[in-house]
């Protein structure tokens, strides 16, 4: 017999003390929150701070009505926690949720309705959305049911990874859009099991770090919009609109069917891990699936609404994130919420990292007002579990706070660069007077993250929320009339464009065009100072035919087509080896900014600026072209990349490399495949030693290096 | 579903052949047969050609019995897995816990130390 078996301890608390409705129970444990399994039974906890009572209601799995219905004696009640075990119960075949008689009056922010079956905020496991898309039965009373589940996975040696921040390349995708196309040939299309299988891809592709859109408990089928051509129903695509904060998805899950999607996830992550490669979990805290006061009632707002909402003094809901409410994330009960949960995905699904959705209202005081030390950042910032995870604030909301460059950081936070991605777009279609902000961005954006360093910096051209990379060289204007708004939905301001037709052409010299601008944008990405981040599909130029706002495409428009890795294989190489040479080059990895240093080793400064001449940049405001040259320590390479993002070819004076070192050519986007770009390491030398000629719109990124010997 | 249980012992060990579902309701007896046979030390074969469904609690039996037999040094090979279940128990992670007929044939020569096994 082993240990496990042997050491069963006898407990006192393993016994039933009262009975309620015919079930044995006894005061359960306040903590942890939500139903755990214990010894004879599961301990069901729940807070409420205006509840007059509380009820356990009990369904057989899949059952309309109730098997049990046991409200907590008054003696269970500890502080404003009703806390209950209940024995006998077969875990894996019962659905429960509770029922919170209290006052209604939403002047003072209470909406208690007893007639309502509410879902735990903190259940691990949700059903009745168990398979993606399949129409719900909308006349049950009680539609996401929690459900008590086992965290006994057995991870072997895994752990998060932590991987120094400056060294990841993140690929942000969407889990059911990554193999859903029939094109994908995995065993189960859209699903943890599925992506799973695609994992050999992002090994080769490089990418070191996924980062995954919502993957919480949401219900697709909560849009009510069709599409106005066809009149195909319109699913919440992307998910950001969160039912149940701790429960994976499980219409993601193969195994969702059989309420296994927590394994099926678990089993993705560790196999991620084994590949080298970090989770990051996009995450929504800004508000829920509740809505306003048209909104259902879910969990939240009949178990606690005041506490769990900003609501106005005369009790409507403060709407900062633009979807109908905002989650009150600086009430201390609220804080301990969001806390418990971040621990949750760390502990027991090792996570590691976020993206928080609108995190400037994490920032916002309870009546809505931004806080200059918001109490919950800092508790996410400096808490034990937490202490290694990548945290990544989306720094802006929908009621106009921008925190970008300011966020409050406790030397934690990392942020979406919105101004690296506005400035990067508006200097590859050829604007005027770029050029300086350019360099700033390209260095780390210094001027926003001065005591940060660079991996404050999440540098990203492109991502789920706008055009691909594709659309930004193919669309001047967004075309969203799939979506069922008449084009209104979507921002406006792109920074896009078509390189001369809108749309698709047969214009080979168009098309052309477009390839070497995607391939200008991957080379200026790769070579950013800041963590780079890709979005899924634009290493195969994928299309959502100028859609930038595919929230409600679950159809070809958003998913992968995996037929495009082979019809696009010459940008995917250009991906690929841009990747590789990044994590060749440390110096385009520098946690701390340039200063414009000399390096010893080599008599050049850590970062020089260039134009057509060397040592001589042009910031005037006609300038379109930009050189830089990194200099590393010791035997580093130097490396230096050119930007010409004018119409004309430039002659290039290049800066003269110390004694035995030469340039080679590693990658110029106006050269034809297979001549674009070369396997890092494997560079030419140039024959003309100090010049270059760099075509119009075209990026040449050149490595100063002793000449290999055999070469 | 219930789920039927016999033991069959034969020269190079013992065969438990189960039929039915392995669930949160029958969990429980699949291991009270099994943990003595693992006890007993003979190399330990469970024959699922007739199982229609393993839920959540039936794969962590599964799993529980794979980590005892380990504990003792005793060789358990799955026979007979359903494509269905083999895919749930691909899906989420367990069938990295259990290799397959061949696969375990070759560990064996190369390893002193048991493995469990799946065998179609």
């Amino acid at each position: 017999m082993s240990e496990a078996r042997s050491e069963q301890v006898l407990r006192v608390d393993a016994y039933p003390t009262h009975e309620v409705g015919g079930y044995r129970v006894r005061a359960g444990k306040p903590f942890p929150f939500g139903a755990n399994v214990v010894p004879g039974g599961v301990s069901f906890s729940v807070f409420s701070d205006q509840a007059s009572s509380m009820t356990l209601v009990i369904f057989k799995r899949g059952e309309s009505e109730p098997m049990a219905e046991l409200e907590f004696p008054e003696e269970f009640r500890t502080g404003s926690v009703f806390a209950m075990t209940v024995f006998g119960l077969d875990h894996e075949n019962i659905e429960y949720g509770y029922r919170a008689d209290g006052p209604y009056d939403p002047v003072s922010g209470h909406r208690f309705d007893a007639r309502q079956v509410l879902s735990d905020p903190y259940a691990r496991l949700i059903s009745g959305r168990d398979v993606w898309g399949v129409e719900p039965d909308r006349s049950r009373g009680y539609q996401y049911r929690s459900r008590v589940c086992l965290q006994d996975f057995d991870w072997g040696d895994d752990t998060p990874l932590r991987l120094p921040a400056e060294d990841l390349v993140v690929y942000e995708t969407h889990v059911r859009g990554f193999t859903r196309h029939p094109s994908s040939q995995v065993t189960a299309p859209g699903t943890f099991a599925g992506l799973r299988e695609k994992i050999p891809y992002l090994k080769e592709l490089g990418v070191n770090c996924i980062e995954l859109l919502p993957v919480f408990e949401f219900d697709e089928s909560d849009n009510m919009r069709s599409n106005p051509e066809t009149g195909e129903h319109l699913f919440d695509y992307w998910g950001y609109n969160t039912v149940s904060f701790f429960a994976p998805k499980a219409g993601y899950a193969a195994t969702g069917r059989y309420g296994m999607q927590g394994d099926e996830f678990r089993t993705l992550i560790k196999d991620l891990h084994a590949a080298g490669i970090e989770v990051i979990l996009d995450v929504v805290f800004n508000h829920t699936a509740e809505g306003n006061e048209q909104g259902p009632t879910i969990s939240f707002k009949g178990l606690d609404n005041a506490t769990y909402y900003m609501l106005t003094p005369e009790g409507y809901y403060f709407n900062f994130s633009g979807t109908g409410n905002t989650v009150n994330c600086n009430h201390p009960v609220v804080r301990n919420f969001v806390l418990d949960c971040l621990r949750h995905w760390v502990a027991d699904y090792h996570i590691d990292g976020f993206r928080f959705d609108l995190a400037a209202i994490l920032g916002r005081a309870l009546d809505g007002t931004p806080l200059p030390n918001p109490p919950l950042l800092e508790l996410l910032a400096f808490d034990p579990v937490l202490r290694h995870t990548k945290l990544i604030a989306e720094a802006w909301d929908a009621g106009g706070l921008y925190e970008v460059g300011n966020f409050p950081a406790y030397g934690r936070w990392a942020e979406w660069n919105g101004k690296y991605r506005d400035t990067v777009r508006s200097f590859l279609k050829g604007d005027p007077g770029v050029t300086g902000e350019l360099a700033t961005r390209i260095a780390g954006s210094p001027d926003l993250y001065s005591t940060r360093g660079t991996s404050a910096s999440v540098n990203f051209i492109t991502a789920h929320d706008g055009f691909t990379l594709a659309d930004l060289v193919s669309y001047n204007d967004k075309h969203n009339e799939a979506n069922g708004e008449g084009n209104n939905d979507g921002g406006n301001d792109n920074a896009s464009w078509n390189c001369g037709a809108e749309g698709p052409t047969d214009d080979p010299e168009i098309n052309r065009l477009r390839t070497r601008q995607m391939k200008n944008a991957l080379a200026i990405l790769m070579t950013s100072q800041g963590i780079p981040m890709l979005l899924s599909g634009d290493e195969v130029a994928r299309t959502q035919q100028g859609n930038n706002n595919t929230y409600c495409q679950d159809n070809e428009l958003s998913w992968f087509d995996w037929s495009q890795v082979d019809e696009n294989a010459e940008l995917l190489r250009f991906t690929r080896e841009m990747i590789a040479f990044r994590g060749r080059h440390r110096e385009l990895r520098s946690t701390s900014h340039p200063t414009g240093q000399v390096r010893e080793s080599l008599g050049l400064p850590d970062i020089s600026w260039h134009g057509e001449r060397a040592w001589q940049p042009d910031w005037s405001a006609e300038s379109r072209l930009l050189a830089v040259a990194r200099c590393g320590t010791g035997d580093d390479d130097v490396v230096y990349v050119a930007m010409n993002s004018h119409w004309e070819a430039h002659d290039l004076e290049l800066p003269a490399l110390p004694h035995g070192r030469s340039w080679h050519l590693f990658a110029d986007t106006g050269a034809e495949a297979p001549h674009d770009i070369r396997t890092p390491g494997g560079e030419p030398e140039l024959e003309n030693a100090g010049k270059y000629l760099i075509g119009p719109r075209s990026v040449v990124i050149l490595v100063g290096r002793t000449p290999d010997p055999e070469l | 579903m219930s789920l039927n249980v016999k033991e069959r012992r034969n020269k190079g060990g013992t065969v438990l052949v189960a039929t039915g579902e392995i669930n949160s309701e029958t969990s429980g007896q699949l291991l009270q047969s099994l943990l003595p046979l693992v006890r007993e030390g003979r190399p330990l074969r469970i024959d699922l050609t007739a199982v229609t469904y393993v839920s959540s609690a039936g794969l962590r039996t599964l799993l529980v019995v794979y980590r005892e037999a380990q504990h003792a040094g005793v060789a358990v090979t799955l026979y007979g897995v359903s494509e269905e279940v083999r895919f749930v128990m691909s899906a989420t992670g367990f069938l990295d816990f259990f290799e397959t007929g061949e696969a375990a044939a070759a560990q064996s020569k190369a390893k002193s130390t048991p493995k469990t096994a799946v065998a179609r």
